[in-house]
């Protein structure tokens, strides 16, 4: 142990760890909680800690904050990835960037910005998607940081590091560190990929917004919202098809308004602003910094707990993996242990297929449209077959072969209590159901 | 688009930047940030204060001030954000309040970097600022100093502490502080009065429903469910004496009558209209009754005498409450919630309720001006705030702020009427009342140790021997735990009691390990909680923690209790 090290007051002098003084306190001194077995206090926990290589995806309103709160946890290696441009509705939150970034690419200018205010970190910015990278990649990390707003991202992650686990190599397992923020409310999770509940076996915990039945848009609108989903789906098909909708023109926004307002007075409905009609095409979800601030420090608590073991950390088997947070009626934190569930498509152990309760007299095009919606499938774009048969495939020729299925009743092509598997393009994985017929 | 209204002003470029929280505070919302001025008080390591403020500056807060007199060291620069090497030496206070301001060029910043001891003596010191955040440690005559003046001044004072792993805050706001927009959450249930229609309602659920019975698979398919429900509660009240169904069976069995009125020979083998009729009957068939606490708020002394100078809410609390003793109910708030039915029934349906919510308006606002006759005020309150307290009458909210415990060395620590209830949830599994206990403790410690003999700088438990000071700190905050008790006239048997004395002992040894150090994801993560309670604060808007907030983050939980 080195004499900086076990010396947590050297504050005056330019030893190298002088920066670290509060830091080192955690890292030199063993505490009521620290698992002697796992903490090794001193030199060894300080040089593994700036060895651990960190991936963080997402550079957003929590990835700015993890960045920030990653690289003053200690950790010396830290690679980003973002796709993203900024915008100027970001800065309002994502702290990294100014005025004169709007343009540039999100992980970029947040990796120089740390670099620069934080004296030997060294961050690898990556420009573009997640997918975009293979299993080599991201065995080379220690641990996922996940600050994400996409969820079909989640689980595409989840699914490769589930995918990368190699029972004979315990290096094979990456912990996932992920968190989310809506308004005032928010959450942080962490999953051992196999070992402890995954994001898939949360799915339904975030179950997206039911869509607006299309007839309802079409005939009997009743709600500002109603004509404004009107002039997206339905008017600029039938007007401006050969115009693509581009959500950032200001041109095609008003265009909606124009359509929606008009449709809203032809009805008598009231409501309908500019503001509402980008919150619905965009399908907005407010964000502010003191949310973004809680669960992004969260995440990084917890990933500096599992690179350091200076405390038990969230997501250790069996004991809680998962902390809400509600912000908009006092402070209401509920840490919990989700259950690993058997029939999880991804992480589930003996391939159970899960159960998915359907309509025997819909048509497969009718399933496959629900799917997207269903909170224990969230699918957009699957391609389905049985044991046997092809049902619809979304591949060039195949589609073509399979297409007249869509058509078809649901009865007329599976039996009930049959086995499905869905493949869908977003995950590196298949799901597998099984169809339990409505009475 | 030859046919479509002339172009629109689309945003502006402040509302484009603050679109996200927009959606969430409103305009009025953030009107209310961008007057305050927030003075911090930073003392210790000084990273929770200035996280806090980060997440007021990006929202656009109008100033801040930051009064810090100490000098950067290298141990700010691995913990702190907002300072860079080339400011090793310099003030603090300065060169963190000149890279918050770079977040937001909207905000203006300052610094004071003489020390608290002499500048918050000077008269006014504190006159210009509408907020206060402190950061531990304080010295406690410095703190009661902040304490006093919050009452006096009626602001709202935020005291917080980021110590290794976990963190507190406490807020004294003033002693009635009312919210109107509490932003109720969607699942709590509008109040639609099924069970007390009035006549015009009555009759527009008569006339839709006048020969269901006979109606084409369309029509019927699309009665708005509330016309169901009420029709339903017609046909009940004829075979029950008139009385409206009231408990849960009773609800049931009408549930079961709905749901046999839907009509099955169809394609989908029911109807969604009525789906809906028998999802509601148990949440919507309730009395529409005040609760308790919006009750209180009638009987308080605030709004029993109105006075020239009573502040706006509680004017219109007495009008409202006035209305709630004639009718037994509150003013309508108006709103319909989306349901499978036609376009023209659908706006019929809220036109019904709209107009009486207005009536009921009219009538709030006809006592308001009396009221402010009487009183002789004279500026009339404006329409659009008495509208808003009737839309949301059924969820306002009253804090009664109080002042938290500021520590005395050598004093014991007061729990008045709080003691018997937090005694009590002392002993239950979890309870994070003894890590509260172990802050009042660590504050009691810095108050007594020195850093130099000159009685300059407080010294944290551990900064120098964590195992000696984690065994101090463990007398000081069982002597405190033992004073609660004593106070709540209780006695905790074992093995409670010693199950709360081995927790209160790993507490403060964890206090000790992390000597006066901050962890930067602590004080960030407090930062935030405490910069959304100062936003719910300024904007007068959401439910604030009354009154005390403890984060443990060994096990990633926090607790909320009043002290
Ligand atoms: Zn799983």
């Amino acid at each position: 142990m080195s004499i900086e090290a076990q010396n947590p007051v050297s504050g005056t002098t330019a030893s190298p760890r002088a920066r670290w003084k509060y830091l080192d306190n955690i890292l030199t001194r063993s505490g009521p909680f620290t698992d002697p077995d796992a903490f090794m206090p001193g030199e060894t926990v300080i040089e593994s800690l700036s060895r651990a290589k960190v991936l963080l995806s997402g550079a957003g309103g929590l990835g700015c904050e993890i960045l920030k709160n990653l690289a003053l946890s200690g950790f010396k290696d830290i690679h980003v990835i973002d796709m993203d441009t900024i915008d100027v509705s970001n800065l309002n939150r994502q702290f990294l960037f100014r005025q004169a970034d709007v343009g540039s690419y999100k992980a970029e200018v947040a990796a120089r910005f740390v670099e620069k205010r934080v004296k030997g970190v060294k961050i690898t910015p990556y420009c573009g998607k997640i997918q975009d990278k293979d299993e080599a990649y991201y065995m080379q990390f220690a641990m996922i940081v996940c600050g994400l707003d996409s969820i079909e991202a989640r689980r595409w992650i989840n699914a490769t590091l589930v995918g990368m686990v190699d029972e004979n190599d315990p290096d094979s397992l990456k912990p996932l560190v992920d968190g989310g923020t809506e308004g005032f409310k928010g959450q942080a999770r962490v999953i051992l990929p196999t070992m402890t509940s995954c994001i898939e076996c949360q799915l339904d915990m975030h179950a997206p917004r039911a869509a607006v039945p299309l007839c309802t848009l079409a005939t009997i609108p009743r709600q500002p919202q109603h004509c404004i989903e009107w002039a997206h789906i339905i008017a600029w098909e039938e007007e401006r098809k050969e115009i693509t909708l581009d959500n950032d023109d200001p041109e095609h926004i008003t265009w909606l308004f124009q359509k929606a307002l008009k449709r809203a007075q032809e009805f008598n409905i009231e409501g309908v602003t500019y503001s509402m009609t980008q919150g619905v095409v965009k399908n907005i979800i407010p964000a502010i910094a003191s949310t973004n601030a809680i669960v992004a420090a969260s995440c990084c608590n917890e990933a500096f707990k599992i690179a350091t073991n200076t405390n038990p950390f969230l997501g250790y088997p069996e004991t809680a993996n998962y902390m809400m947070y509600t912000g908009d009626d006092s402070v209401y934190t509920y840490t919990f242990e989700h259950q690993k569930k058997d029939d999880c498509p991804v992480c589930g152990a003996g391939n159970i297929a899960r159960p998915l309760p359907v309509n025997p007299n819909i048509t497969l095009q009718e399933f496959i449209d629900g799917l997207a919606e269903r909170p224990e499938a969230q699918l957009k774009k699957p391609s389905i077959r049985t044991g046997e048969k092809s049902l619809y495939m979304q591949m060039a020729g195949l589609e073509e072969q399979t297409r007249p299925n869509l058509e078809k009743k649901l009865s007329d092509l599976v039996e009930d209590g049959e086995e499905i598997l869905l493949t869908d393009k977003s995950f590196p994985t298949q799901f597998k159901y099984k169809l339990v017929y409505q009475k | 688009m030859a046919d479509l209204p002339p172009p629109v002003q689309g945003p502006t470029a402040k509302e484009k930047k603050y679109d996200r929280q927009l959606r969430l505070w409103g305009a009025t919302g953030q009107l209310a940030l961008e007057n305050s001025h927030i003075l911090l008080i930073n003392n210790g390591p000084g990273v929770v204060g200035i996280e806090t403020l980060k997440n007021l500056v990006l929202p656009g807060i109008g100033q801040f001030t930051i009064q810090d007199s100490v000098v950067v060291t290298e141990a700010d620069l691995g913990v702190n954000f907002f300072l860079e090497d080339q400011h090793l030496g310099g003030f603090r206070a300065e060169h963190t309040s000149n890279l918050l301001k770079e977040l937001n060029p909207d905000v203006k910043g300052h610094f004071i970097t003489e020390p608290i001891e002499s500048w918050l003596v000077r008269p006014d010191a504190l006159r210009p600022y509408t907020l206060i955040i402190a950061t531990a440690p304080v010295r406690p005559e410095l703190l009661a100093k902040l304490s006093d003046h919050a009452s006096a001044a009626l602001l709202p004072l935020f005291y917080v502490h980021s110590v290794g792993f976990y963190s507190h805050f406490s807020v004294h706001l003033p002693s009635a502080f009312p919210i109107v927009d509490t932003h109720p959450g969607s699942e709590t249930t509008a109040d639609l009065r099924l069970l007390k229609p009035w006549p015009e309602l009555l009759q527009f659920a008569e006339e839709k429903t006048a020969n269901l019975k006979s109606m084409s698979p369309d029509d019927h398919g699309h009665v708005p469910y509330l016309v169901l429900l009420l029709h339903y509660l017609e046909e009940w009240k004829k075979t029950h004496n008139g009385e409206v169904p009231q408990s849960y069976k009773e609800k049931t069995e009408f549930r079961t009558t709905v749901s046999q009125g839907a009509r099955t020979n169809n394609p989908e083998g029911g109807e969604e209209n009525f789906d809906e009729a028998v999802a509601a009957v148990l949440k919507s068939l309730n009395p529409p009754q005040a609760s308790s606490s919006v009750k209180e708020i009638f009987t308080a002394p605030e709004c029993l005498l109105i006075r020239e100078d009573s502040p706006t809410f509680w004017v219109i609390a007495n009008a409202i409450g006035l209305f709630y003793t004639k009718y037994g109910v509150l003013p309508v708030p108006g709103s319909v919630p989306d349901m499978k039915a036609r376009s023209k029934d659908y706006i019929q349906l809220q036109n019904v309720y709209k107009s009486k919510a207005r009536k009921d308006l009219a009538e709030v606002l006809e006592s308001v001006r009396f009221l402010e006759r009487n009183a002789n005020r004279s500026t009339p309150i404006e329409e659009k705030d008495v509208e808003a307290f009737c839309k949301n009458a059924a969820h306002i909210k009253l804090v009664r702020g109080r002042p938290f415990h500021v520590v005395q060395a050598g004093q014991k620590v007061k729990w008045g009427d709080r003691a018997r209830s937090l005694a009590q949830e002392l002993t239950f599994p979890d309870s994070l009342i003894p890590l509260y206990i172990v802050f009042l403790a660590w504050d009691e410690f810095t108050a007594t140790h020195d850093k130099d003999a000159l009685g300059g700088t407080a010294q944290a438990p551990g900064e120098t021997d964590a195992d000696t000071d984690a065994e101090k700190l463990t007398g000081i905050a069982q002597t405190i735990m033992d004073g609660l008790i004593k106070e709540a006239g209780t006695h905790v048997e074992d093995p409670e009691y010693s199950t709360i004395k081995t927790q209160i002992g790993e507490f403060a040894q964890e206090f000790a390990r992390a000597g006066a150090a901050e962890l930067h994801n602590i004080a960030a993560l407090t930062g935030g909680i405490v910069s959304q309670e100062i936003i719910k604060a300024i904007t007068e808007q959401y439910v604030p923690v009354d009154n005390t907030c403890v984060f443990d983050g060994v096990k990633s939980k926090s607790a909320v209790f009043k002290v």
